[in-house]
């Protein structure tokens, strides 16, 4: 299920729809999540193998001191381990599902919220590493898979509960599954339907999908300030 | 290094101080201008969803920095919370060159008759310390003028049959309506209102040599790209400075007023942009910092005469923080109103402002600001409809483009235990102790709320709508950008802080003119006001001053 080309538009922004995986034997691999059509159509130029974005990653995460340090040796994200980045973009995907508008993990939430726990939002980092941890364990206690395997009425199922509180006691001891799940809700949000310079919301998708105008300061082309 | 002496220090570079340092400048003064923040352009402020006044998801954009100037909140369970300039209990207005003006939604409004007589009007409030001003708003109109024609105003209140007389017409006519506008006016025209173009501080067609709006949406929150709205930063303070008579000095931290043995203000003690503490003596200090800080500057000035801060003699600095409520209404339609036509705001209706049977004041109708796609996320969803999931997708879609929403600014009574301390333990950067905020809303608000919140729904039904919701004010702090009333002005020395000429009261040479000294709010965005009171406050000092120093 190895899938040796990615997309790679610039080498700070690693995009999210790529999404790492490990196989039953343990390697290390990733594939393109939803790879529809739009997913080929991207310029061959930016195109590398999977050692050169390995590469290109390292590099990436030596030369701004984030990522390999906080990810693990083997995640392409700057916070987010490889089996986190998994599970957060199964969960956004119920939060805004691929319908006939494309989705939240292929709009690059999860590469938003990457970004942001190396940003402003450093503060909720722990936040995050609990509350994946939490969700995938409630999700084998309930369901006896990871949350990213189970099907998409049992995710929804697992999420409602944590929305109504009613996640298993034992597993959120530390922090409310509500309040994660709210947080997930809003920072889902931000990332699909904010500026996609934040590192969400890929070829400006949320804002298609709504009939906003790109670029959306339109002012900005009718007048010269050179001119007043 | 000994600074040079000035006539006048002016602590605050936003609507009060920026006004005070050109009035000054041009009489004649010689005037330093500190403002802690920076002087933005739109240019390296750029505009951004996520980071700017109204939606510091990412942080705040305008300032304080978010890491140097925490404050300390009390809910209304009595808890202590550490804030950040960008969470919303901070209530945040913006520390910069031109402060909220720099970034506001510039609705321009001149105060009414009535609100300058409040406790004529109503009487007395329990749980409120409501009062009269000690002027007029006869004493404010050349001023409002003033402000009006020098900072620049478009609209057109003609329609307002509600507005308190005025000399002079608007300098700028409005903006042509937006697609929100035409549909609204006519619908409140049919029920019997008096809809009428809202004031704005905002270039219709180009005015004082800068361009007309260019219609973005991006405009509250957000410094203007071509410079068409009119803050303090690009109108008075560049006159200030031309004169000569006006030092700026940006990112500059006033730790205290210093006083004389005598007891009166002999200039004051700083924090430069590289963290060296400064003193500049002056003739004349005049505190603009808005509610929050000018308070917490007044309570941080302590010495043997002021052991509990200057003008605090009877513990009313920091009191009766207000600013104003919200209620209104939303409403989905089945066509579009979305024109891509900004600022969004652009109806006012005043027919509630006053005169509502059997209540104590009302509150100003209008229709809301454009709102970007995340902004719609949160409070847009109709009641039932879940917050994520394919059906939140589709109602996004579906609804994005036709909804529309009628708010109410509502007057808010003033609450004595609603105020501004310095917290005993929490220092910023500098090691000068914070804001500390605590106490509630009166219950007026939601007595107003109800009764305004169906009023809007009204509207928002006869212009078509097929779905409508309302939302009622909460009963926590209020204050924001609209913040207000810390430094009341008043005739009595034991309930208020400083005289009708915003003078603190006991000492002879130290002013607040700010937001602060509005005894009551009013049912307005208040950044007109706060101009005029700055003009005319400061040219009753001018006039004092020439008295005494002779005409120059």
């Amino acid at each position: 299920m190895l899938i040796a080309e990615l997309y790679v538009p610039d080498l700070i922004l690693i995009r999210a729809d790529v999404t790492w995986v490990t196989d039953r034997a343990g390697r290390a691999g990733a594939y393109c999540r939803s790879a529809p059509e739009r997913d080929r159509k991207v310029e061959p130029a930016y195109r590398f193998s999977r050692r050169k974005f390995l590469q290109a990653a390292m590099a990436v995460a030596a030369a701004t001191g984030t990522g390999v340090g906080c990810a693990g040796s083997r995640s392409p994200w700057r916070f987010l381990t490889v089996d986190e980045a998994r599970t957060l973009a199964a969960i956004c995907d119920q939060i805004i599902p691929e319908d006939e508008d494309p989705g939240a993990a292929w709009a690059g939430v999860v590469n938003y919220i990457d970004l942001q726990l190396c940003g402003p939002l450093q503060h909720l980092r722990n936040s995050y590493r609990q509350g994946i941890a939490a969700v995938d364990k409630s999700s084998r206690v309930l369901y006896g898979a990871d949350f990213a395997g189970l099907a998409e009425a049992k995710q929804v199922e697992l999420l409602t509960m944590m929305e109504q509180g009613r996640a298993p006691s034992e597993i959120w001891k530390q922090n409310s599954s509500q309040e994660f799940f709210a947080l997930l809700v809003d920072q889902t949000m931000q990332g699909f339907y904010g500026d996609p310079r934040h590192g969400g919301n890929r070829d400006h998708a949320s804002w298609k999908m709504l009939g906003v105008p790109y670029p959306p300061i339109r002012g900005r082309l009718h007048y010269d300030v050179s001119k007043l | 290094m000994v600074l040079k002496h000035v006539n006048a220090v002016v602590v605050g570079a936003g609507a009060g101080g920026g006004v005070v340092a050109k009035e000054l400048a041009t009489a004649g003064l010689s005037v330093v201008l500190l403002e802690r923040g920076k002087w933005y352009s739109a240019f390296d402020n750029r505009k951004d969803d996520l980071r700017n006044q109204r939606n510091p998801t990412l942080g705040n954009s305008f300032g304080p920095d978010e890491e140097r100037n925490p404050r300390v909140f009390v809910d209304e369970q009595g808890q202590e919370h550490l804030v950040k300039p960008s969470n919303g209990e901070y209530n945040n207005n913006a520390a910069c060159v031109g402060g909220g003006t720099a970034c506001y939604g510039a609705l321009a409004w001149r105060f009414m008759e009535k609100d300058f007589r409040m406790r004529s009007t109503y009487g007395t409030v329990e749980g409120s310390t409501l009062e009269d001003w000690p002027i007029s708003y006869a004493d404010l109109e050349p001023y409002y003028e003033k402000a009006e024609w020098e900072i620049g105003v478009s609209g057109d209140d003609s329609n307002n049959i509600f507005r308190a007389p005025r000399r002079c017409p608007l300098p700028m006519p409005p903006l042509p309506p937006n697609r929100e506008c035409e549909i609204l006016k006519p619908a409140a025209q049919r029920l019997g209102l008096h809809p009428f173009d809202e004031p704005m501080f905002r270039n219709s067609v180009p005015y004082n040599g800068r361009a007309a709006c260019m219609r973005c949406r991006w405009c509250v929150g957000f410094a203007c790209e071509v410079d068409a709205k009119n803050g303090t930063q690009n109108t008075v303070i560049p006159t200030a400075l031309a004169t000569g008579n006006c030092e700026l000095r940006s990112e500059c931290m006033v730790k205290e007023i210093l006083t004389d043995p005598q007891g009166r203000v002999k200039g004051v003690a700083y924090f430069d942009s590289q963290s060296r503490l400064q003193e500049q003596s002056a003739d004349v200090v005049v505190v603009s910092g808005s509610a929050n800080e000018s308070a917490r500057l007044l309570l941080n000035s302590k010495s043997r005469l002021f052991p509990e801060g200057l003008g605090n003699r009877y513990d009313w600095v920091g009191r009766n923080l207000h600013g104003h409520a919200w209620a209104g209404a939303r409403g989905l339609f089945d066509f579009e109103l979305y024109d891509d036509l900004g600022p969004g705001c652009g109806l006012g209706i005043c027919d509630f402002n006053h005169g509502n049977q059997g209540l104590i004041g009302g509150g100003l109708l209008s229709n809301e600001f454009i709102r970007l796609p995340y902004q719609f996320v949160g409070g847009w969803q109709a009641p039932g409809v879940p917050s994520w999931g394919r059906v939140h997708k589709r109602y996004m879609r579906q609804w994005y483009r036709r909804s529309m929403m009628v708010a109410a600014e509502i007057q808010e009574m003033p609450v004595f235990e609603s105020r501004v301390q310095v917290d005993p333990k929490v220092k910023d950067y500098w090691g000068i102790p914070v804001v500390r905020l605590s106490g509630h809303c009166h219950p007026n608000n939601q007595v107003v709320g109800k009764f305004m919140a169906p009023k809007a729904e009204a509207i928002l039904k006869e212009a078509g709508a097929i779905a409508t919701w309302t939302f009622l004010p909460g009963t926590g702090l209020s204050g924001g950008q609209h913040q207000a009333g810390t430094c009341r002005m008043g005739d009595d020395p034991k309930t208020s802080v400083v005289d009708k000429y915003c003078r603190v009261h006991d000492v002879d040479n130290l002013f607040v003119m700010d937001g602060s000294v509005h005894v009551v709010n009013g049912g307005f965005n208040p950044a007109l006001t706060i101009m005029a009171i700055a003009y005319y406050a400061s040219d009753n000092l001018v006039k004092s001053w020439k008295g005494m120093h002779g005409a120059s």
